[in-house]
């Protein structure tokens, strides 16, 4: 169980005065029930790049092979690979327009041939897991906050039951509490239902703190894939591609060159404040 | 799918026609329409010929992308030539079978008709190829500007231009992003019967709805946070100026005009094909 990218190329508007390349000779693999981070530069193709894992974007050249089987083969079951590989968008409330919150979250597994107890079943749970208030289930999806339906949005998704869960800046233009509430949801159900999760973000610190791995995009290549620590290391060439390592990392590298004998390849802020009373005592 | 639609697009490139007054290009595309309805004669059509191609040519828009804007416009070019083939009756029969006739007259008629209407998008896309959406709708409402004496709300009727012109690529790009979200979803676009197939639209019209009050909403909300109030006033970041270059154009043009009409006329060279 696996996603695997061989020589992935995608060029935007080929043959036009618009050409672009998007992405340039990926190779990657991402094994089952991984947590991955990708994080990169406005426009360095992370946006691209999730949307072939589903299929909805096909490569110019190269191959993706998903559970070992080429995805770019004739007659390969596109819709099966979407049942599995579930894709949120970036701003995924934008997508919602169902006449209340339930049905909505019924409409992915509707398509995938459920009865109409199992979607509902489905959906409760799904909605539950991104803890949404119940007394809203019967609310238009219009009528709810921002953060409210980015929610219901993502219970949209996870009603399919994916194996694998791709995020797309899934907590761009929260506040920092829904922010915490939607990451550890889908930390929680990576541990507990060995989902595959890839994550897409702009926080150093999110991508520090849930990721096993993590994959640095630039310029339509891969620049680092490595665990986050060892990435954060590069501090310096991440702040050359317009990037930066976790707050955390630059204080403990301060302290470090202030004398104090601390680690400084710690990420999150527990784990600096651990090392630092270390360091004191 | 959707990025194939270039007609009524911009193509970015460094010419001479691209650098040209929006001015000079809304005036000069409105002759050279009205000037291929000013001849009947094969001469006429090499003279127009040779402009259009001469005008490519300078524009370094590439012949592919303009062949590729004809594609939308097909179905009405075939109609129309087979309308004109069967039903002008003039001149020699070439063929007859049960109730269809073809003559001699409305084979020339339906050639002349097509290249007639080909050259007529060529020439009008060719110059929203070679102007921003912006440049043009200063054109216009620099031109129309006299109709302001008659109470012609020219300043907002360019504004509203403008930005439905701005919103396209927007929308388009919205709906790209919508469709992907509810394929992932697992939407089923393309199987069906036409009731099913509409249905299935709903759940991209919906959002593409939603979306478009949204942004009209926020955009009049940063105009009037940005003292907007209509064209009274108002001055342009970029005023138009004609420079030494947009003149010649007009010349250029205008002796094509009357180069047209006098060899489309005098010089017949009526060669019909059989």
């Amino acid at each position: 169980m696996s996603i695997k990218l061989e020589h992935l190329n995608y060029v935007y508007s080929q043959g036009t005065a618009y050409e672009k390349k998007a992405l340039k000779d990926i190779c990657l693999e991402i094994p089952h029930g991984e947590f991955v981070g990708i994080i990169g530069h406005t426009g360095s193709g992370k946006s691209t790049l999730i949307q072939h894992l589903n299929g909805l974007i096909r490569a110019t050249s190269g191959e993706l092979f998903y559970n070992g089987e080429n995805i770019y083969q004739d007659g390969y079951n596109m819709r099966g690979l979407r049942n599995e590989v579930g894709l949120v968008f970036q701003y995924p409330e934008h997508q919602l327009f169902e006449i209340d919150v339930m049905t909505d979250v019924c409409f992915g597994p509707k398509n995938q041939g459920l009865s109409a107890k199992e979607c509902e079943e489905r959906a409760l749970e799904a909605l539950h897991l991104v803890g949404l208030k119940e007394k809203y289930y019967k609310v238009s999806p219009f009528e709810l906050s921002g953060g409210q339906k980015r929610r219901v949005a993502i219970a949209g998704v996870l009603a399919m039951r994916p194996k694998v869960l791709v995020l797309d800046e899934p907590t761009a233009g929260l506040d920092p509490k829904g922010r915490d509430d939607i990451l550890d949801q889908i930390a929680y159900l990576h541990k507990e239902s060995d989902l595959t999760v890839i994550l897409v973000s702009h926080s150093m610190e999110d991508i520090a703190r849930y990721a096993d791995r993590l994959i640095v995009m630039n310029k339509g290549t891969v620049m680092y894939n490595d665990e986050p620590k060892k990435v954060f290391e590069h501090y310096q060439e991440l702040e050359q591609v317009g990037l930066a390592a976790p707050q955390v990392t630059y204080i403990m590298h301060d302290l470090a060159g202030k004398g104090l004998p601390v680690r400084t390849d710690v990420t999150t802020v527990s784990e600096a404040a651990d090392e630092i009373i270390r360091a004191l005592a | 799918m959707i990025r194939d639609i270039t007609i009524g697009q911009y193509y970015p490139a460094k010419s001479a026609v691209h650098r040209l007054d929006p001015r000079v290009k809304l005036v000069s595309t409105l002759l050279y329409l009205i000037s291929l309805f000013l001849f009947r004669s094969i001469s006429g059509y090499l003279v127009a010929t040779l402009f259009l191609v001469t005008v490519i040519r300078i524009s370094r828009v590439p012949f592919s992308f303009i062949v590729r804007g004809l594609k939308p416009v097909i179905m009405l070019l075939m109609i129309t030539v087979l309308f004109n083939l069967f039903l002008t009756r003039s001149g020699e029969v070439l063929f007859h079978a049960w109730i269809f006739t073809i003559t001699e007259g409305g084979l020339v008629t339906a050639v002349y008709m097509a290249i007639r209407l080909i050259y007529l998008i060529i020439g009008s896309s060719l110059m929203t190829f070679t102007t921003t959406p912006n440049e043009l709708t200063d054109g216009i409402e620099a031109l129309l500007h006299p109709l302001n004496k008659i109470r012609v709300p020219v300043h907002e009727v360019a504004m509203m231009m403008s930005i439905a012109l701005r919103f396209i690529p927007i929308l388009l790009e919205e709906t790209d992003k919508i469709m992907k979200a509810q394929i992932a979803r697992g939407a089923d676009l393309e199987s069906g019967n036409m009731i099913q197939r509409a249905k299935s639209m709903i759940p991209i019209l919906v959002p593409l709805f939603v979306s478009a009050f949204r942004r009209a909403n926020d955009l009049a909300m940063a105009m009037e946070a940005r003292c907007y109030r209509g064209g009274e006033g108002r001055t342009k970041m970029k005023p138009l100026h004609y420079k030494h270059g947009d003149y010649t154009a007009y010349v250029i043009v205008i002796v094509y005009v009357a180069a047209v009409v006098v060899i489309g006329r005098y010089v017949p060279l009526h060669v019909w094909i059989f």
